[in-house]
């Protein structure tokens, strides 16, 4: 009986017990999916995440304000994401900014963000027409976002046939998790089918994607010029193996940003060679500067988040940029609101929306030939649209084309369009100009 | 000592049949509804609103809805996720398309509509019985979650499939904080609760547990088979419609078909078999089992973590939670089989004796 007394005491406090106060800290809340369908993929970004922040205040923090990270597991789940979220939305100080890394998680925040005031960076994933800083005040997909992967990806398969003519009347099938994610791509491959007359073939995968053996059937059956995948997690590993076993030919297949990355790929192997998929950016940069100064600093000191061999890998890459974009906004917004104090979310919006990363600037951070500089406005809050395509060789990715940048004159409209829906939708008007200095 | 009945005499059909017989019953509930009300969004947190008390009241209230099939009438369903959809998009059409509507209003059609589709789902029930009728309701599961995600009328040609909703009211009153979601969603399950507490005492519900218990004996004694199962099936998926509504206006405000899985089905499942079947009280415990119980552990063992000094990873946090999780919800399956609410009546029945028990 005491004990159960006890048990229970300890549970009420540690589930009661305020945080700790603690010195002026800049709180990065992290939501992971280090478990569930996505965990080998989710992972390596978490740990990424961490130990760049580790290696923020190695470095002497953001001007003397240490980082500080508290993960939240959300196992890619929306209703966890959403309790996460709130967990640690007032946490230490209040959250600079969400990455949530799930498009659902992504939709659902879109809201609660706005009415909380913290930024929301949606690397490569979330609502694409966020990009459009006049609806989405605090919506951050920097460096790219679906759009952006589908135009460069299709670009690429372009050039490899000779011109945009070479394509008509070719057929494209597109591999697509059956959700929000994987329908996110579909707008800019149709916009590309109707300029460039290819077929578009659509073969949606229901989650998880571990059962596909019907789809690549039917992908065997039509015989498709190239595939095109939007897939995430256990699912492009799945993709890759039926391919394999149908004898769909590797060069021919081409993942978006989520589908191109080594835990899809080291199961299969050997048999993926020849694989490709495109990279907005960054790809696996084990020989960069900021992941020999992680080794170095961060796993040298046994500070290391997950096992040495997958720091300078591709997601674990994705997480570092992403931690990078996140310091860097609120360093931004420091500079404007007051050096050597943590910076409120609000405040670090401003960060986000007045980012200036000059290739210089990059280059002293340790991300030399990873980023390309990144500058985003009050109504352009993407601030890149590069990207580059690599390509499995058996055991490790290697660059297979110059760096694409994404048409903006397609883009653009498309992004503005949705936008423009959106805010009819929920009755929102666009921000004015004179907003913009907030 | 305190809680007996002794001199509480009954002198009417009305006392006699009154949901609370007891006084102390009623002085009892009544606090708890005064503190729900009053207490509880002065002392509650935002956190507390929107990660737990919003959840826990809208999934006791699909809970009560599915409880009414399976713990009344018998019939096992496995496409709760199904109707909680229908509700929750055929709210938001009625929401966007016809302007002007009121949004309560777009959430009870949203729970009509849920009842149509519920009904269709239950006429085989009318052949089919126990697993068999489970495996037929799960194929609602699977036709909705297709439809949802194929047929893009039903998300107004949204691009992504992920609908939303903003701006919500209810007789002109704005629902916008957790204290006001909080109450909105509070005072729906208890009328919903009111309303179901109610049918199962009256003839009709006589007649679904007449049918749960022996369905050849019930038609025998002149109870229509036909009529009991496809009435529980309608009222179920109406309260698990309206559920469904609320969970996607009020707790999520964007949602996809994902929202609704296989797995919210067998999550409200769960609920009733360990909160008791055939019991409305027992609803409500099994979704706070359900609901409340993992996140009460997620955050309780980093902390514990840190009182004895041992970091614990993410992911191990994860993994132990689930793995505390089921063995709990073996021990109450062992200790109890007719589930929490059985528990709760036992301790009543011991507390009516305490301290004097032989």
């Amino acid at each position: 009986m005491k004990m159960k007394t006890l048990a229970l005491a300890a549970v009420l406090t540690a589930v009661g017990m305020p945080a700790l106060a603690q010195d002026k800290v800049q709180f990065f809340p992290s939501l992971t999916g280090r478990t569930g369908p996505v965990a080998p993929n989710a992972t390596p970004f978490a740990n990424g995440y961490a130990d760049y922040m580790k290696l923020v205040n190695i470095r002497g923090g953001i001007n003397g304000v240490k980082t500080l990270v508290e993960e939240c597991e959300t196992a890619y789940a929306t209703d966890r994401g959403v309790e996460c979220y709130e967990r640690l939305k007032g946490k230490h100080g209040g959250a600079t900014v969400f990455q949530p890394l799930s498009t659902g998680i992504t939709f659902a925040l879109t809201e609660k963000v706005a009415a909380d005031k913290i930024p929301l960076i949606t690397s490569g994933y979330g609502r694409s027409d966020s990009a459009d800083g006049g609806v989405f005040k605090w919506n951050f997909p920097l460096i790219g976002h679906y759009w952006v992967a589908g135009d460069t990806v299709l670009q690429h398969i372009a050039k490899k046939e000779g011109g945009w003519d070479k394509l008509r009347g070719k057929k494209i099938a597109v591999v697509y998790h059956d959700s929000p994610f994987g329908k996110e791509l579909l707008p800019i491959i149709e916009e590309r089918r109707k300029m460039h007359g290819f077929e578009v073939q659509l073969l949606p995968v229901p989650a998880p994607g571990v059962e596909q053996k019907a789809i690549w059937l039917q992908v065997r059956q039509q015989r498709p010029d190239f595939v095109v995948m939007q897939t995430w997690g256990v699912m492009t590993s799945t993709a890759l193996k039926e391919a394999v076993a149908t004898g769909y030919p590797r060069e021919k297949m081409f993942g978006t940003w989520w589908s191109g990355a080594e835990p899809d790929l080291k199961d299969v192997g050997q048999a993926a060679k020849g694989y490709s998929a495109v990279m907005m950016q960054h790809g696996a940069e084990p020989d960069s500067a900021v992941v020999k100064e992680i080794l170095a600093k961060v796993h040298g000191a046994g500070q290391g988040t997950g096992p040495k061999e997958e720091v300078g890998q591709v997601l674990y890459m994705r997480g570092v940029v992403g931690a990078m974009l996140a310091v860097e906004g609120a360093r931004a917004a420091q500079e404007r609101f007051g050096k050597g104090k943590p910076v409120t979310g609000e405040q670090a919006r401003w960060g986000y929306e007045n980012l200036n990363l000059s290739q210089a600037r990059l280059d002293s951070l340790g991300f030399k030939g990873v980023l390309r500089p990144v500058s985003t406005s009050c109504f352009d809050h993407m601030g890149s649209a590069w990207a580059r395509v690599h390509t499995w060789d058996g055991a490790k990715f290697t660059w297979a084309s110059d760096w694409l940048q994404a048409d903006e004159q397609i883009i653009k409209p498309m992004v503005r369009a949705s936008a423009e829906r959106y805010a009819a939708e929920k009755k929102l008007t666009r921000r004015a100009g004179t907003d913009c200095q907030s | 000592m305190f809680y007996r009945e002794n001199g509480q005499f009954k002198t009417s059909y009305r006392s006699d049949s009154q949901i609370f017989a007891i006084a102390q019953d009623r002085v009892a509930i009544g606090v708890l509804i005064a503190f729900a009300l009053i207490g509880v969004p002065l002392l509650a947190d935002e956190y507390l609103f929107r990660a737990i008390l919003i959840p826990f009241l809208i999934l006791s209230l699909a809970a009560i809805g599915l409880n009414i099939l399976v713990g009344y009438c018998g019939q096992i369903s496995l496409g709760t996720g199904a109707f909680m959809a229908v509700g929750a998009y055929a709210a938001y059409n009625f929401l966007v398309r016809i302007d002007g509507m009121p949004m309560l209003a777009a959430i009870l059609l949203g729970g009509v509509c849920a009842t149509v589709v519920g009904v269709l789902f239950g006429i085989p029930s009318l052949r089919i019985k126990g697993l068999y009728l489970a495996v037929a309701t799960l194929a609602a599961q699977f036709f909705v979650d297709w439809a949802f995600l194929r047929i893009s009328w039903f998300t107004n040609n949204s691009p992504s499939g992920s609908v939303s909703v903003a701006g919500l009211s209810a007789f002109g009153i704005p629902i916008d904080t957790p204290v006001e979601k909080y109450l909105f969603c509070l005072v729906l399950v208890m009328v919903f609760a009111l309303l179901a507490k109610n049918l199962v005492r009256s003839h009709i519900g006589r007649e679904w547990m007449a049918i749960r218990d022996m369905d050849v004996a019930a038609s025998v004694i002149g109870i229509r088979p036909v009529y009991a199962k496809l009435t529980a099936f309608a009222v179920s998926s109406f309260i698990v419609g309206v559920a469904g509504a609320l969970w996607g206006f009020v707790h999520l405000g964007s949602w996809e078909p994902a929202a609704f899985s296989i797995d919210r089905s067998f999550q409200l499942l769960f609920m009733i078999i360990i909160g008791g079947l055939g019991s409305i009280m027992g609803s409500f415990f099994g979704a706070a089992f359900i609901v409340i119980l993992p996140i009460v552990l997620n955050r309780a063992l980093p902390a514990l973590g840190d009182l004895i000094g041992v970091h614990i990873d993410t992911a191990l946090v994860a993994h132990t939670e689930f793995m505390v999780f089921g063995a709990l919800i073996v021990f109450f399956l062992i200790v109890e089989p007719h589930g929490l609410a059985r528990l709760w009546s036992i301790a009543k029945e011991k507390l009516r004796l305490w301290p004097f028990p032989h």
